[in-house]
């Protein structure tokens, strides 16, 4: 840049074609400029566009879109209450089954597993991220369901009429498909994000503090619950939010595995319904007002995954930070 | 570790570090013997369903899966039994590949743009944290927005507007990798192309992104492979055809991760069997890109 500014009279020839070159990499630096903006336009336009096309079910409705527990499409009336609950329980199942599970892996990757061991985990953990979504549905639909329907009905005639667990399992096991089973699905298909960002927190554990509690006399137990553990606290908190998104969102193989009715129901073998999966399996045979309300889940999903992942994303930076400053 | 070593150079003796053990008291010892056998449990756990799923799907999807079930047309009628998944092959490679065509050179560039000039400013830190939030944004939501601004708009749904879903989807997934790549770019190489008189530009691409062109093809062949199994956005904006169609602008079109949604619900045996051998395809498809994409990205983690 400075070339160009200088008085040069007898510049070489090569150089003298400097200008063109600035110009050029002036164009450059736009053209990557726009790329990175590529991102904000389409988060904006995301948001934008959606409510635009989603306002005529949400001023129809006002605020039983999201309160009212009923949604009849053939007399317009569109209360998501049911699917906000079928998603709330289904990842709430996926996460208390998923978190333990990613956190003990994590934990046997980073502490326990020989290091060639190490990268053979990885990968198992990698090849469960790459099959597709569908797949997982197909597996549970097929499958998981069938298989796991006479366990349910021999649970729930056990449970029937017991305080706590009469209400969470009694009332009949049904076929199968339901929140507790697209819940162990989806604690499947979250459990490789929650262990790959458990691992990274784990590895801003400094080696000094771990040495220190061996030398102790700590156990390796000991050592994870005194060293460990409490420096990774903050970024396992946002792991298991990252999860949470991933399982809010969570479309296909939820559609597949939850059976859906719209009902409210304290059984985890009843089916239901969830947000994404709503939109997934009406979008075809819906129109007007009904496209519309549909459309509008998409929004509140939208809005719901953006916040939590905006939070967990903030924890788990600061979270690093700290550590590294530690 | 150092304990051997300890034992090697005449410190404490093999005996005196039995007896060292020996001292933890019996419930420090099981807590720490369970603590070990619940990690190991936890990967069994996980890894379990995986070999289950592989199986199942290698097993049942193996037997239908032949050069007749990748080229026939799908029938038009759930009931019958046959081969027929063609028209989904067609649709998974060319609505894939046209999203990576869009995804991937604009993913790098906003890369390019994050490593080497935005760097730590205000407006590069914003990008990067819309892109991680970018990165959670629901596949069926993508699928929502580009049904809102590009079928609605165009009153067609097409091959082309599942690309652009997909090409969404993998947008953020390519910006991330790429700018990881480009932060291990020593920048001493960079300072060499410059002082040799070249402009930022031609060292950005004829430096940088050479030298970390492995890492970059290996992440963007992991957002190939994650957008080859969408579903939710295909299902919402590129309808269905039974028909093989090559022209991405016009007509329906339809992808191997819809049909099996398609078929999967449905009670007749020709039905699953076709969503089992395109389940089986799929995976192989994107268990390749997978572990290519892991193999490249090994070689160069040896050379660095």
């Amino acid at each position: 840049m400075t070339a160009t500014s200088l008085p040069a009279p007898d510049a070489p020839e090569d150089l003298a074609s400097s200008d063109n070159g600035a110009t050029v990499d002036e164009a450059f630096r736009r053209t990557a400029l726009g790329a990175g903006l590529a991102i904000l336009a389409i988060l904006g336009l995301i948001a934008w566009a959606s409510i635009s096309k989603a306002w005529p079910a949400f001023s129809d409705q006002g605020l039983d879109f999201l309160t009212l527990d009923r949604w009849a499409p053939s007399q317009n009336v569109f209360g998501a209450l049911s699917m906000v609950y079928g998603t709330f329980v289904v990842s709430t199942i996926a996460l208390i089954a998923s978190v333990p599970v990613s956190v003990g892996i994590a934990l046997f990757t980073m502490e326990v597993a020989h290091r060639r061991l190490r990268s053979s985990i990885v990968f198992i953990i990698d090849l469960l991220a790459a099959v597709p979504s569908v797949v997982y549905g197909l597996w549970g639909v097929l499958f998981v369901a069938p298989s796991v329907a006479p366990w349910y009905n021999s649970i729930s005639d056990t449970v029937d009429g017991w305080p706590v667990l009469g209400s969470l399992f009694g009332g009949g096991g049904g076929s199968g498909r339901g929140f507790l089973t697209a819940g162990i699905i989806l604690a499947l298909m979250i459990t490789p994000i929650i262990t790959s960002v458990t691992r990274e927190v784990f590895a801003t554990v400094p080696q000094g503090e771990k040495d220190a509690a061996l030398a102790l006399g700590a156990t390796r137990w000991e050592m994870i619950r005194g060293a460990v553990l409490p420096h990774s606290f903050g970024g396992m908190v946002g792991a298991t939010m990252l999860g949470l998104g991933r399982a809010m969102g969570e479309t296909i193989a939820v559609a597949l595995t939850i059976g859906s009715s719209y009902q409210i129901t304290s059984s985890l073998f009843a089916s239901g319904a969830a947000m994404p999966s709503t939109i997934a399996l009406e979008w075809g045979e819906s129109s007007g007002l009904h496209r519309s309300a549909l459309i509008g889940l998409g929004v509140v999903l939208f809005i719901a995954t953006i916040a939590v992942n905006s939070a967990a994303r903030l924890i788990v930076t600061r979270t690093e930070r700290r550590m590294r400053g530690a | 570790m150092t304990v051997i070593d300890l034992t090697r150079d005449g410190g404490p003796t093999g005996s005196e570090r039995i007896s060292l053990e020996a001292n933890l008291s019996p419930k420090r010892r099981a807590a720490d013997v369970a603590a070990t056998i619940a990690m190991f449990l936890s990967f069994a756990v996980a890894a379990i369903p995986l070999a289950l799923i592989i199986g199942y799907v290698f097993s049942k999807g193996g037997q239908v899966v032949d050069l007749k079930f990748l080229t026939e047309e799908i029938p038009n009628s759930y009931r019958r039994v046959g081969p027929g998944m063609g028209p989904a092959v067609v649709g998974t490679v060319i609505i894939t590949a046209a999203a990576s065509v869009m995804a991937i050179p604009l993913g790098i560039l906003g890369a390019i743009y994050l490593n080497e000039y935005g760097k730590q400013n205000r407006l590069a830190r914003t990008i990067r944290f819309m892109t991680d939030v970018m990165t959670g944004v629901p596949s069926v939501v993508m699928g929502v927005f580009i049904y809102v601004v590009w079928v609605l708009r165009f009153k067609a749904q097409t091959g082309f507007a599942g690309a652009l879903a997909l090409a969404c989807l993998m947008l953020p997934i390519v910006i991330r990798a790429t700018e990881e790549m480009l932060k291990l770019v020593p920048d001493e190489l960079r300072l060499a192309s410059l002082a040799l008189g070249a402009r930022r530009w031609r060292t950005t691409l004829t430096v940088v992104l050479p030298a970390a062109l492995p890492g970059i093809t290996s992440g963007a062949m992991l957002a190939v492979a994650r957008a080859a199994g969408e579903t939710a956005p295909i299902v919402l904006v590129t309808g269905l055809t039974f028909q093989t169609n090559w022209n991405l602008f016009e007509g329906n079109n339809t992808t191997l991760a819809a049909q099996i949604f398609r078929n999967a619900s449905q009670p007749y045996e020709g039905a699953q069997l076709r969503a089992y051998g395109a389940a089986f395809t799929l995976i192989l498809l994107v268990f390749a890109c997978t572990i290519a994409a892991r193999l490249i990205s090994n070689r160069f983690a040896t050379k660095r």
